[in-house]
């Protein structure tokens, strides 16, 4: 049947094509987006930091030097030493071996909480963004009140309430982050649920959930991701100023922030103490800067260098 | 034009009836109660109840949340478990120390930040721009606490030039306020930067060269008009983001902020102390937010406001 040959395989033909071409094309845009961000040494640097955060965190017990809680109060305070590199702390515990298990509790608190901020965050702004309308304004309102309050002192109250731990501490700096992946999903979703795909999808009789999900979401995955990294750097920040502040992770788990806050009292005879955890949280919270700058630019070069 | 700033004003006033009642809500989900905190374990049932009469603890929520309402218009703000002195009292002795702070802090990071952004933006890829970005990312990532600590140690311990705690001099604000203002001035040269090499292509920069302006006019006068633009929003968010910001700092240096205060009122669950200054923060924040929107709407007529 010649007709049938012209119209379905031809047809078939062109969806191949089609197919291939918008694969291809998808590599392509990774392989960009990754030559890219290969090219960008910061964000490399970024990547190698944030790297050596993580193998240290999984593989803590096996890099550690000494047990992170073990303490020796016959030789607290001890500097630096071959046995004990970064020295020993006010309960005479080693503090490279602290802050190696740190790493792992900075960064359990940063994922889980980011897990939380992304878990709520998400459905929410797409809700938002899809909608809009009546519940479009209520949610804005309601992120509106949470952004009045600056991240830190949303957490802190949160702590004031929930009470100290590390569970706790994910849970406030987790609903600290929500509003702001409202704000960016909604955003995303605003600028791209009037394009003809999603129109498209409505035609063929995709459900709205399908459409949100399947259709909508993977379109502002970027943004999502790149925001992500960089709020490593905030949710890190924030765990560590809250256990500065006594408020944090309770003791003797080895976190950074409560370190930094164990060594202020003898920051005039061991400033050592109070030296190194601070330089592990600066150090990590910079890997995930330059990496997520670097992921920034790489999904969008015409972002490059801003902010 | 004064339509946006009355919907602005209107909507900001919105927020802020709603976060008093959600700081009313959460402080009220703090496990204890005022009445335990302040007579302790070993009180009667009697007194307890007596004091809970006294406080108005006794009524119901909605009840409790309006007079709370009424107390705080009237400037009231209940009594401190703690020391037993009013709130507004503690608050008023304290806050001038930490809008101090907070306001040197971001005069430095405005002035550093921006002489840093232009100067680095209008020479690219010159020696000082390859210093001074690196160095300003450093700000970004650096945690106040430790900067502040590490600040101690060489200022104070090594060198013995500023005192490392306290307040009443000069001397005593440098070290706390460089510590406040320094990651948001790294962030302010960040954005200059970026928006003065936007603007310093613009053709009207190259007439204003063209025209055989010195580098200097052009650059301060003419760009960095237009660059400040975006510069003014970043600035506007770090100022809010400063009372809250000061209260690590505040505990670094042993400043008398409400920073501090709120540190200490959590540690002794010290409700209505809690409650006061997570407003005041909230209420500078927002009061900030709701300047730069306005101000951002005279700076840029070309936006409109719908």
């Amino acid at each position: 049947m010649p007709t049938s040959t012209h119209g379905y395989t031809t047809s078939r033909k062109v969806y191949k094509e089609m197919v291939q071409s918008i694969e291809t094309r998808k590599w392509g845009k990774l392989g960009l987006f990754m030559s890219r961000l290969c090219k960008n040494k910061p964000a490399m640097a970024g990547l190698v930091i944030v790297s050596l955060l993580v193998i240290s965190g999984i593989a803590a017990p096996l890099i550690a030097p000494h047990s992170p809680i073990e303490h020796d109060l016959s030789s607290m305070l001890a500097g630096p030493s071959w046995d004990y590199p970064l020295g020993r702390d006010e309960m005479g515990r080693c503090i490279l071996s602290r802050i190696i298990y740190g790493a792992r509790i900075s960064l359990l608190i940063g994922v889980a909480s980011i897990g939380i901020g992304l878990a709520v965050g998400v459905p929410l702004g797409l809700v938002s963004g899809y909608y809009a309308g009546k519940a479009d304004f209520f949610m804005q309102r309601v992120v509106d009140t949470m952004l009045a309050f600056p991240g830190l002192l949303l957490a802190l109250v949160i702590i004031a309430v929930l009470g100290i731990g590390i569970r706790n501490v994910v849970i406030a700096v987790g609903i600290a982050i929500i509003p702001v992946y409202i704000r960016l999903v909604r955003g995303s979703i605003l600028s791209i649920k009037e394009e003809q795909f999603v129109e498209a999808a409505r035609s063929i009789g995709s459900s709205d959930l399908r459409i949100m999900f399947r259709h909508l979401l993977p379109n502002c995955l970027s943004p999502i991701i790149v925001q992500s990294t960089l709020h490593m750097a905030v949710a890190i920040l924030a765990a560590a100023g809250l256990g500065f502040l006594g408020l944090g992770v309770s003791p003797p788990t080895p976190e950074w922030g409560a370190m930094l806050n164990g060594g202020r009292l003898f920051i005039r005879g061991a400033p050592h103490i109070a030296t190194f955890p601070g330089l592990a949280i600066f150090l990590s919270i910079m890997g995930f800067n330059l990496l997520g700058d670097g992921l920034r630019d790489a999904t969008d070069p015409r972002l490059r260098g801003r902010g | 034009m004064s339509q946006y700033i009355i919907r602005r004003l209107l909507s900001s006033l919105l927020v802020l009836l709603v976060v008093t009642i959600l700081i009313f809500v959460m402080v009220r989900l703090i496990p204890g109660d005022p009445a335990t905190v302040k007579l302790g374990p070993e009180a009667t049932k009697v007194d307890l109840e007596l004091l809970r009469r006294y406080l108005g603890l006794d009524k119901p929520a909605t009840v409790q949340y309006f007079l709370y309402m009424g107390n705080l218009l009237r400037g009231d703000m209940g009594i401190s478990t703690r020391s037993g002195l009013p709130v507004t009292t503690e608050i008023m002795s304290r806050l001038p120390n930490t809008l101090l702070l907070a306001a040197t802090a971001i005069l430095i990071a405005i002035v550093l930040g921006v002489t840093i952004g232009v100067i680095a933006g209008a020479k690219q890829s010159s020696l000082f721009d390859a210093i001074s970005m690196p160095v300003a990312l450093f700000g970004v990532s650096m945690p106040s606490f430790w900067l502040g600590l590490m600040l101690i140690l060489l200022f104070s311990v090594k060198l013995g030039w500023f005192p490392s705690a306290g307040a009443g001099s000069l001397r005593h604000l440098i070290l706390p306020a460089l510590t406040l203002g320094v990651g948001n001035m790294a962030i302010i040269a960040r954005m200059t930067r970026s928006s003065m090499l936007e603007v310093i292509r613009l053709d009207y920069v190259r007439t204003a060269r063209a025209k055989g302006l010195t580098e200097r006019r052009v650059v301060f006068v003419h760009a960095l008009k237009n660059a400040l633009i975006p510069v003014v929003t970043i600035v506007g968010l770090q100022a809010a983001g400063l009372l809250a910001g000061a209260v690590l700092v505040e505990i670094v240096f042993a400043w008398p902020g409400i920073g501090r205060l709120l540190v200490d009122a959590i540690f002794s669950r010290d409700y209505f102390v809690i409650q006061a200054v997570v407003l005041i923060i909230a209420t500078g924040f927002i009061l900030v937010n709701l300047v730069v929107d306005i101000a951002y709407a005279y700076l840029d007529p070309r936006i409109h406001y719908q």
